[in-house]
């Protein structure tokens, strides 16, 4: 049983042994897609597992729970273990055009299935320390993609993402520490037992520093100056699964954290995140309405995004984590396919400073289409994916009176579509500075096939979402259920020792 | 860096760190040593080669590129944790095979813990060696 729960960790690391193996060759990239698509049978069959049988755990090198690293995936691990197989495939389809061979000589392939593992083992991981761990294979992946190429903008933008990563590194490091000195055990399950007997006040401490680390990560107000500082400078591919799945892991950290072992002070630590939430979203939103970049402009919308998730974490109703899963799972799909069409509007208008660039909807009109729908989920209008994400929140928030951040998440979904309609009116409406009428046509057939299937894929699973959002919704809820009630969690778990 | 005295010097701690190195790697069993810091240990000699005689004739004595080892060592590792599946075990528990007599204690035992370190050693090797390679060339 354990083996479902490790290949989807061990065939990324497979892959990129065997492409960086092959580099230099031209199966290098093959290797890519076919561990991608190793991955996406894998994390399917992880999925189906998981809804038919309930939570899993296994325990690595059969060491007994509290002691060995476990395993466990419910349905919010097991769902972003799904969602980051279909973001691994489709960047790595778009791979095939966006990535020119010098990048794939300095080893691409081999990093971003380092990458990708190492996303997947934070979802599934059942310890803190291995999850540690597992943030920094992350880390070290995203430092050399980062970097890659080694142009001058990179460095400068690698570098602010390292110093903020490594405090945020560190401050999780010694809450580790802290947590181990206080209660003597780092497997999740059996914290959320230990933290009952001891001293409540400085658990407060400790789960503030994991709040501070983990929302470095997840790019929240105060902690996001990181993240539009260098997310608009590396290859797209590169940034498009930056922007889906890297921040996504702090969040998820936050929520596993704040519903299985920081759940003592509700009345102090609840209230602190729907300010974080609150103020994610505004500023977010407001930093993006001042750029001019195209994906400068993404990249402060993550930021706002991230203020929705965080938001059904503070409420902690099931219908607001339900929310916040459902919204996860919608916007890693939305958010990478957006920084997916900025590549290829660069790729064939010439660049992706507003200004610059115009006129791809009187010549490429399919990508124009293709835009509309991830920028239109992004809002929230129905019947797209983003409408269902939004509606659950708001309405979550309304349930339980909060009155205000249900305002500012509409006022922020309406801030959202002036963002879009900026992109859509300078990229897609007003004619090419230059004159030029850029089309796909232009593109050679090969990478014009492989831009359009991985666009195409995920932009069609956003309509598939919003058109039929019942299995979606179903697996949050449950999802939610056993997030709110960690007994099936920690039995799961510690079964045989408790 | 041109010095006779560290390039003769050099010439017998090279071999002396390599071999140490592997015994770190196989004493990391039972007792204070390992893969990683055999791997470091066996990292320094190149370092040192490279610091007297310059990085390319340390590339030349490594015959393969750095990041190479370091790859290989991840597929190494990997592959004794894979091991696992074959004995219907879960990933990364140990297999153990004994050559000779158990009972009389007369024996030694192979187990894919030590490929495992194996790999380790490789990791730290490689990534260590093409890290300071790059630096080394940089300045």
């Amino acid at each position: 049983m354990s083996w479902f729960l490790a290949l989807p960790i061990a065939i990324p690391f497979v892959a990129a042994v065997a492409a960086f193996l092959a580099r230099g060759y031209r199966v290098g990239r093959w290797i890519s897609i076919v561990g991608a698509l190793a991955h996406l049978l894998s994390a399917i069959l992880l999925i189906s597992v998981v809804s038919a049988e309930g939570i899993l755990a296994g325990q690595m090198g059969t060491w007994p729970a509290p002691f060995g690293i476990t395993l466990v995936a419910d349905n919010l691990s097991a769902g972003m273990v799904g969602v980051t197989a279909v973001i691994g495939l489709a960047v790595a389809i778009y791979a095939l055009a966006d990535i020119d061979e010098r990048l794939e000589n300095l080893g691409y392939h081999a990093l971003y299935n380092v990458l990708i593992a190492g996303v997947t083992g934070a979802f599934l991981t059942g310890d803190l320390f291995n999850l540690y761990v597992w943030f920094e294979v992350m880390l070290i992946a995203s430092f050399g993609l980062l970097v890659l190429g080694g142009d001058r903008e990179q460095i400068d933008g690698g570098i602010k993402y390292v110093a903020l990563n490594l405090v945020s590194t560190v401050m999780f490091l010694t809450g580790v520490g802290l947590l181990y000195g206080q209660t003597g055990t780092l497997n999740m399950a059996d914290l959320a037992l230990a933290t009952e007997n001891v001293d409540q006040g400085l658990l407060t401490v400790i789960a503030m520093m994991f709040m501070v680390a983990f929302g470095v990560k997840a790019a929240v107000f105060p902690l996001f100056f990181w993240l539009p500082a260098s997310y608009h400078t590396p290859a797209f591919s590169v940034s498009a699964v930056f922007a889906g799945l890297l921040t996504k892991v702090g969040v998820y950290s936050l929520i596993r954290m704040f519903t299985l072992v920081f759940d003592h002070d509700l009345g102090f630590t609840q209230p602190v995140l729907l300010w974080v939430a609150a103020l994610t979203m505004i500023t977010g939103v407001l930093g993006a309405a001042s750029q001019t970049d195209f994906r400068k402009i993404l990249s402060f919308h993550i930021v706002s995004q991230i203020g929705y998730m965080v938001l059904g974490l503070a409420l902690l109703t099931p219908l607001a984590v339900a929310g916040a899963v459902f919204y996860l799972i919608h916007h890693i799909i939305v958010k990478a396919n957006l920084f997916l069409i900025a590549g290829v509007a660069d790729r064939i208008g010439g660049s992706t400073c507003l200004s610059k660039v115009g006129g791809l909807y009187a010549s490429a009109p399919l990508l124009a289409a293709l835009f509309l729908v991830p920028a239109f989920s992004l809002a929230g209008f129905p019947p797209l994916s983003g409408f269902w994400a939004k509606y659950l929140l708001v309405k979550a928030s309304l349930d339980v009176g909060a009155w205000v951040i249900a305002g500012v998440a509409l006022v922020v979904g309406l801030l959202t579509i002036y963002s879009m309609t900026k992109i859509w009116g300078a990229v897609f409406w007003t004619p090419h500075p230059e004159g030029r009428e850029p089309s796909l046509k232009q593109l050679d057939p090969a990478l014009r096939r492989a831009y359009l299937v991985s666009i195409g894929g995920l932009a069609g699973l956003t309509v598939l979402i919003g058109l039929v959002p019942q299995p979606l919704l179903t697996f949050s809820e449950v999802a939610a259920e056993q997030l709110l009630d960690p007994g099936a969690y920690i039995d799961a778990v510690l079964g045989e020792v408790r | 860096m041109n010095s006779v005295i560290l390039r003769v010097g050099t010439r017998f701690l090279v071999g002396l760190l390599l071999i140490f190195s592997i015994h770190m790697l196989l004493r990391g069993h039972n007792e204070p040593g390992g893969g990683f810091i055999g791997g470091l240990i066996g990292a320094i000699g190149f370092i040192l080669y490279a610091i007297a005689c310059g990085t390319e004739d340390a590339r030349a004595a490594l015959r393969t590129a750095p990041e190479r080892i370091a790859m290989a060592g991840l597929g190494v590792a990997l592959l004794a944790g894979v091991l696992a599946a074959f004995f219907g075990d879960p990933l990364f528990t140990g297999q153990w095979y004994f050559i000779g007599d158990q009972k009389s204690g007369d024996y030694i035992p192979i187990s894919t813990v030590l490929v495992f370190d194996i790999g380790v050693y490789l990791v730290v090797f490689g990534s260590i060696l093409s890290l300071v390679f790059a630096l080394e060339e940089a300045i």
